[in-house]
């Protein structure tokens, strides 16, 4: 007899691995800089139940999958806070925020 | 299938939609509504592996705080909609990609942990999780915060219009 409050592990690994490859695909298709930055955090997210699940999976006691998730929480609103501010500038001077043409640096 | 992996099937079968949704959707207003499903969902996900402070740390951080900051974005800069304003010509090439990617992760977790042991969830609480980063994660926490400071102050140098002549 199965316990009720079980689960097997591939079921939120999978479950990772569907959204990180939304997220491969959205920043790879995109053209809308805020479309690839949405597109990074849910490859964040994937990384987090990531974390999560093998927290629960390895019975650790100090909760280490769970505070790393909290610290990629932390720095994923550092990195949209950094990335929406460098498009507003891009915006304010290109009157466009498609990443495609955003070459000045390219050679 | 015991009920709580149902309940996460369901769960995580919403949350790929509404992420397939977001990646694919021809508004930019809707793949942020998207996005708030799908993060709102990995959110349920944590409830379900019994990580409740993470759940609610992901709907007060990512739903709101995070998703706000993309709407204002996308209200101060030009929204078009359509799939030619929105996405650029490698679309098959990205598709491919990223079904490569699903099917080798899909195929190595599988391989690595079809035949692991069950996950006996237990609950985190909160006050465990608070001491667990107070008595052995300080320093990174404190990285985290200095961090967090600098990227508060490099965002407000970089958005700030220029005011010399």
């Amino acid at each position: 007899m199965i316990a009720a409050d079980t689960i097997r592990l591939p079921i939120p690994l999978i479950f990772s691995a569907t959204l990180f490859s939304a997220g491969v695909y959205g920043v790879l298709a995109r053209r809308n800089a805020v479309l690839v930055l949405m597109s990074v955090e849910l490859m964040l997210n994937a990384v987090n139940v990531n974390l999560v699940a093998f927290s629960a999976h390895l019975k650790d006691k100090l909760f280490t999958g769970q505070i790393f998730a909290l610290f990629v929480i932390t720095v994923a609103a550092a990195e949209v806070g950094i990335g929406l501010a460098i498009v507003i500038l891009i915006y304010r001077n290109r009157e466009m925020i498609n990443v495609d043409e955003v070459n000045l640096l390219k050679w | 299938m015991t009920s709580t992996e149902v309940v996460f099937v369901v769960l995580s079968a919403v949350g790929s939609i509404g992420a397939f949704r977001l990646v694919t959707s021809k508004n930019v207003v809707h793949a942020a509504l998207y996005l708030v499903l799908t993060l709102s969902m990995v959110g349920a996900a944590y409830l379900v592996l019994a990580a409740g402070f993470l759940a609610w740390v992901q709907v007060l951080i990512y739903v709101g705080a995070i998703v706000v900051l993309l709407l204002f974005s996308l209200m101060l800069t030009k929204a078009p909609i359509g799939r030619e304003a929105l996405d650029n010509q490698q679309r098959g090439w990205a598709a491919l990609v990223g079904a490569g990617v699903l099917a080798g992760l899909v195929f190595l977790i599988q391989n690595a942990f079809g035949s692991a042991p069950r996950i006996q969830i237990q609950p985190a609480t909160t006050s465990e999780v608070g001491a667990s980063v107070f008595a052995n994660f300080v320093l990174p926490f404190e990285v985290v915060s200095v961090l967090l400071l600098a990227a508060l102050v490099g965002a407000v140098v970089i958005a700030r219009r220029d005011e010399r002549p």
